[in-house]
């Protein structure tokens, strides 16, 4: 069962055909649970009232926007030191669906933000941050379908997804480095976090639905871009068999 | 001469004969930061306030928008092929062609923008500001845009991708220059820290834009 075994694209589709249905009742259930506690449980804010719930939306997308990213870092490495053959695959898969994640964290900020800070933008230095995370995202997409060959533009991505992880640590810490509008971490953190039990399971609880669900995208993303590129290698062969 | 040196006067002959293009650049600097005032109107405090960044973005879009033919004109004819085969260390070569690139189009940049800041009506303290922060920081934008244009230089018309992805990695280099550059002019901004900070990111990118760049070309490359 090592990664290594997973690099025949036929073994790795029959494994995802075992899993997916499993993984996307797992990730449905996860986060029909999950929305039952936010509002079954989960208290509306004294100060911010029902605006609250966007919370259970707004953060576990922002983790995943960066969740995306580091898969996509990860897979790079994995193209430019071991060449293995679904790093680039994986790579590829990740990045619609961490763009569609970063733009669900970046709508859904908008929108918490009109009532609570009373403007829909704020060029803060998180907002900002994960903006130009969402650029990031969409340049490197535009990078993959301006180059015709899977296998160079993968590399082309890789050395580019390695350069821009710099923005990921500026995302994650920024609201500690600058004292800004958007406010400091308060799950993760150093002496426990600051959020109460009440909204913390209910929190933790949609977002592992939502991580489960963006594994399954990604698995899903994965297998159509390994049928794509069959497609288009039987379609080169096709046209060579009638040239020659 | 070493490799290395004939490198380096080979690309600046290049850059600046028939051709090369290397004072384009600074025309369209001028053009840019010319066109600010008609967008924004001619109030000349309000120029004077915003002029630090009105140059720097001048600077940076004047930067990416000759980069494209950091490598291509050497791809088009075999060089870069000849390049990738030679014995120089190809992270070096690339280093000696950002560096020989900035001559030719970044320091033109540095040396027109305290006339521009006349136009802008800038203060001679924030002239003197904007000029160093630029001499400081553009090296970096070549260096990071030598990244997008090892990506894109197999393709033809690679400018605008080039800019799309590059300008995300330019963010933090225009945001410590223009504070840097601002600082005398808002007093009790300090001068240093965002120059100091600046500095480093121009050392950093020395480094991995050319490490990033090399690896850039070796994967595209046919």
């Amino acid at each position: 069962m090592a990664l290594i075994d997973y690099a025949n694209p036929t073994r790795f589709l029959g494994l995802v055909e075992k899993l997916l249905p499993w993984l996307g009742a797992l990730a449905a259930l996860l986060i029909a649970v999950g929305l039952g506690l936010v509002f079954g449980i989960a208290p509306d804010d004294y100060q911010q009232g029902a605006t609250v719930k966007i919370m259970f939306i707004h953060v576990p997308a922002a983790w995943l926007s960066m969740f995306g990213y580091s898969i996509m870092a990860a897979s790079s490495l994995g193209t430019l030191i071991w060449r293995h053959p679904l790093a680039d695959v994986s790579a590829k898969a990740a990045a619609p669906v961490g763009a569609a994640f970063t733009f669900v964290c970046l709508v859904t900020g908008s929108l918490w933000g009109k009532p609570m800070w009373g403007t829909w933008w704020e060029w803060d230095a998180r907002l900002t941050s994960v903006l130009v995370l969402f650029i990031m995202y969409l340049g490197l997409i535009a990078l993959w379908q301006t180059l015709e060959d899977p296998i160079k533009a993968g590399r082309a991505a890789a050395v580019l997804t390695l350069v821009g992880i710099v923005n990921i640590p500026i995302i994650k810490f920024s609201v500690d480095w600058w004292n800004t509008l958007h406010q400091p971490a308060s799950v993760f953190r150093l002496g426990g976090p600051t959020i109460h039990p009440s909204m913390l399971w209910p929190l933790l609880v949609t977002a592992l639905g939502f991580t489960v669900l963006f594994v399954t995208l990604h698995l899903m993303a994965m297998r159509n871009e390994i049928l794509r590129r069959r497609i288009r290698t039987l379609r080169m062969l096709q046209a060579s068999a009638v040239a020659g | 001469m070493s490799p290395i040196g004939a490198l380096f006067v080979r690309e600046l002959r290049l850059a600046t004969r028939v051709g090369g293009g290397a004072l384009m650049g600074a025309l369209f600097f001028l053009i840019v930061v010319t066109v600010y005032p008609f967008g924004v109107g001619p109030d000349l405090n309000l120029l004077a306030r915003i002029g630090p960044a009105i140059l720097w973005i001048g600077a940076l879009l004047a930067t990416l928008l000759s980069l494209d033919r950091l490598f291509q004109a050497d791809r088009d004819d075999g060089t870069l092929d000849l390049i990738l085969m030679g014995e120089e260390p190809l992270e070096l070569v690339v280093l000696v062609k950002c560096a020989a690139h900035w001559v030719a189009t970044g320091l033109p940049l540095v040396l027109i923008s305290p006339l521009l800041a006349l136009f802008m009506n800038m203060e001679p303290i924030a002239i003197g500001s904007t000029m160093l922060t630029l001499a400081v920081g553009t090296p970096a934008l070549t260096f990071i845009g030598a990244i997008g244009a090892g990506l894109t230089v197999t393709l033809r018309r690679g400018g605008l991708l080039l800019a799309i992805l590059v300008l995300p990695l330019t963010v933090p280099i225009l945001i410590f220059g223009v504070a840097a550059a601002n600082a005398p002019v808002l007093q009790p901004a300090p001068f240093l820290t965002p120059f100091l900070l600046l500095s480093a990111l121009t050392l950093f990118s020395a480094v991995i834009g050319p490490i990033a760049a090399a690896a850039a070309l070796r994967f595209t490359s046919d």
